[in-house]
């Protein structure tokens, strides 16, 4: 048991937080925000030719750099504190983790190969909308087509992240008569897209249509009895790599606030030697420190999953708890950066809110707080007897 | 960053679960699960004797060096020790004062005679110690410390005066290690010597406080011309608060992964309590189970990284400074978990007039959890200061 980073792995902090704190500055994060493309796509150049970030955890069978979820879920970290504006997290938290999920098959290297050597653009499209969560919001339905040998697949998506720029998409959907969940590739002429502008303007979403459309056998990813669980742990992957750029929201949040509370002056003094704020600071900090134990215990267990070791097993235990725990970490620090900041805070001019709408996105995406700790305590009742 | 232990520590749990499940049966079987925080008077001289037990089986000190009597056990070790321990159900230890903060002071400010002296009377588990800092006047500003020690030439030893507060289990401890003033013109933390003090003498007089749940955990010291041999102070005179501030290094040590085991024990009970009487079925009451799951869950990974610590991670720091703060605001909402689980049921005391039951025990104890050892708001100075660089407080001119 060892629960620190190694040296290669601090290396990975300091290069990409060096990289970004020049990359991804507030002007540029909010020239990124403000069209509708959503990112700069030099820095997705950059992000993936020159630092090939999206071949961190592909095997280096696949043409990958064979690392681990640890060393991703730093690089998340720290776009998350630096609001990186980029579709890094669809192509890589969503659809490469579906690709890397689902039983090897040449639909998905050759999807694998794309993202890792030319570095394309992926989506993942499943919820219908609504509040529901998971397995439980996908409404697309598919049936075996008559015609050839492939299914045919009609379907809204909401919610689809980067989706109006992704050029391929892994779609979830039902079978009509039984239910049963497939997962197929469909590239972006076959769908309809449309941007849907958001509060948050850092992460950008779009609506998804899918009418009739002809999915040959080729295209199918997984569509089986194992498809369902599949599926549930591409998005507890995904809530891992949240809870990571949540922890970097976090993190942040304070540190801002601790420089600008030392800084400004009331009464004589700085308003960060009164113990109010004092007493704040120190509960962001705790948060912080907390969300980082749960992200990276997540992250070793993500590990050990992927490399099918038996604390795999945990790993829907341990994506709840970074999930519910990071984003609520997050939304409160930023919720207390904006009030210590005080009138400023609540100025378009200071960042203060773009991470502040950033951590309320966070804390809906992939199910709220309250699902997550209800899943907890499912999870906890059942095992206790 | 790996977890999982190795084959040769999965046999030390073995030996360890074995050891226990062969040992904690017969006179020790009603020990199970007792003796610890909020219900540390249960029992005494039964789990005095266990600890003979334990010093028998050569548990006690694991951690320790071998040249002091110690086994040296690696850190997994001494985490499965903990773990299996808990899970076994082992009772809460008389000896933990003497093992985990004593000793390990000993060890590393001791002289070589107060290392001879004392450390295998603590192994043995032949004497018990207690810790004597707080004072009337000396709470959360712990070096404004009143008592006064002086050095009689002629008799060759130091007498002590003042009083000592919310000593935990001092009327059933052998030793007290002591703060007093050894400068008496001093102020603050300058000034102050570190002393070994026999508690079984006539300068020592001991008064339990009754506490809010009418029990008597902590106790009221009162030194009056208490004598403490030459020998018996622990480094110079006028350097006593570098010593009490390593020993507090030790507290954040590894046993507090058995006391996470602790709480995942008492967690348990109240969960079983909710799927018997119905309360597992109400959303709110299930948020405060995930919840409470959550946090200890996290506790565990903080103690992990804080163990594990890596000095090119500066950030390790910050965990061990908060986890005071951290276990004592959970255990505090457990206790009222506990009583909410319960419902109208957890008004029915054990046994009349006053015998409380474990979880009424849990409830009203937690409240001190959040107080002793620093309340949670010098926490947050301290955390705001040292951790985060903020203007230190100003002192009032007494």
């Amino acid at each position: 048991m060892d629960f620190s980073f190694n040296e290669d792995q601090l290396l990975i902090a300091d290069t990409a937080d060096a990289f970004l704190t020049s990359a991804s500055n507030s002007a540029q994060v909010r020239a990124a925000m403000s069209t509708e493309l959503g990112y700069e796509p030099a820095l997705w150049q950059q992000t993936t030719q020159e630092l090939a970030w999206q071949l961190t955890h592909i095997p280096e069978s696949e043409g990958g750099l064979g690392l681990g979820y640890v060393e991703l879920c730093i690089l998340f970290e720290k776009m998350g504190k630096h609001l990186c504006c980029s579709p890094f997290f669809s192509t890589v938290a969503l659809s490469l983790n579906s690709l890397l999920l689902v039983a090897a098959n040449d639909c998905a290297k050759s999807a694998i190969a794309a993202i890792a050597e030319q570095g394309e653009r992926f989506a993942l499209a499943y919820s219908g909308g609504g509040r529901l969560v998971g397995l439980d919001s996908i409404t697309a339905l598919y049936h075996d087509s008559d015609s050839y040998n492939g299914v045919c697949l009609t379907g809204d998506y909401h919610y689809v992240i980067d989706g109006h720029t992704a050029s391929s998409f892994i779609v979830a959907a039902k079978n009509a008569s039984n239910g049963q969940l497939g997962l197929f590739l469909v590239p972006k002429e076959k769908v309809d897209v449309a941007w849907t502008a958001t509060m948050d303007q850092t992460r950008k979403l779009a609506r998804v249509s899918i009418r009739e459309a002809e999915v040959p056998a080729s295209n199918i990813l997984s569509c089986d009895s194992t498809t369902k669980g599949t599926f549930e742990n591409v998005l507890n992957l995904a809530c891992i790599a949240l809870a990571a750029e949540q922890l970097g929201v976090a993190e942040q949040c304070l540190s801002q606030t601790v420089d600008y509370i030392s800084e400004r002056k009331q009464f004589g003094r700085a308003v960060g030697s009164f113990q109010a704020m004092k007493h704040k600071a120190a509960d962001m900090m705790n948060r912080a420190e907390a969300a980082r134990s749960a992200v990276y215990y997540a992250a070793c267990i993500a590990d050990e999953f992927l490399g099918g070791q038996p604390l795999g097993a945990e790993l829907s235990e341990a994506a709840s708890i970074a999930k519910a725990y990071c984003c609520d970490a997050a939304f409160f620090n930023a919720g207390m950066a904006l009030q210590m900041y005080g009138g400023v805070g609540f100025t378009w001019e200071y960042d203060v809110h773009l991470y502040f709408k950033r951590a309320k996105a966070a804390q809906l995406t992939f199910g709220d707080s309250a699902y997550h700790r209800e899943r907890i305590a499912q999870l906890v009742l059942e095992q206790i007897a | 960053m790996r977890l999982g232990f190795t084959q040769e520590d999965e046999r030390f749990r073995e030996q360890v679960s074995d050891w226990l499940a062969d040992n904690l049966v017969g006179e020790f079987a009603k020990l199970k699960f007792r003796g610890g925080p909020g219900d540390e008077h249960m029992f005494f001289a039964e789990r005095a004797a266990w600890e003979k037990q334990m010093a028998s089986g050569g548990w006690i000190g694991i951690g320790w060096p071998e040249a002091y009597g110690g086994k040296a056990c690696s850190l997994e070790q001494q985490v499965i020790f903990h773990e299996e321990y808990a899970r076994a159900g082992g009772p809460g230890r008389v000896g933990h004062i003497g093992e985990g903060l004593t000793g390990p002071t000993l060890i590393a400010f001791g002289s070589e005679q107060q290392q001879r002296r004392f450390l295998p009377k603590i192994l043995s588990g032949e004497e018990l110690w207690c810790q004597g800092y707080s004072e009337p006047s000396a709470g959360s500003d712990l070096a404004n410390i009143a008592s006064k020690a002086a050095f009689y030439e002629d008799e060759g030893v130091w007498k002590i005066n003042g009083q000592k507060v919310w000593t935990s289990l001092a009327h059933e401890s052998d030793w007290c290690f002591v703060l007093a003033r050894t400068d008496p013109a001093s102020k603050g933390s300058r000034g102050l010597g570190f002393f070994l003090l026999e508690l079984d003498q006539p300068g020592v007089e001991i008064r339990p406080i009754t506490q809010l749940t009418g029990t008597s955990e902590f106790n009221e010291v009162f030194l009056d011309d208490a004598v403490c041999q030459a020998d018996c102070l622990v480094g110079e005179a006028g350097q006593g608060w570098a010593v009490a501030m390593g020993l507090l290094g030790f507290e954040r040590g590894v046993s507090t992964l058995g006391q996470q085991m602790l709480f995942q024990n008492e967690l348990s009970e109240v969960i079983k309590i909710a799927k018997q009487n119905g309360a597992a079925e109400d959303p709110v009451i299930r948020q405060r189970i995930g919840d409470a799951h959550m946090g200890l869950k996290i506790m565990r990974y903080n103690s992990m990284r804080t163990l594990s610590a890596n000095p090119g991670d500066g950030t390790l720091d910050r965990a061990a400074l908060s986890y005071k703060l951290y276990w004592s605001s959970w255990h505090r909402n457990l206790g009222n978990l506990a009583m909410d689980v319960l419902g109208p049921d957890a008004e029915l005391v054990e046994q009349q007039p006053y015998d409380l039951t474990r979880l009424q025990s849990l409830f009203l104890f937690t409240r001190s959890d959040t107080i002793y050892g620093g309340t949670n708001q010098i926490q947050r100075n301290i955390i705001a200061e040292r951790a985060l660089g903020l203007p230190k407080e100003t002192r009032g001119k007494d």
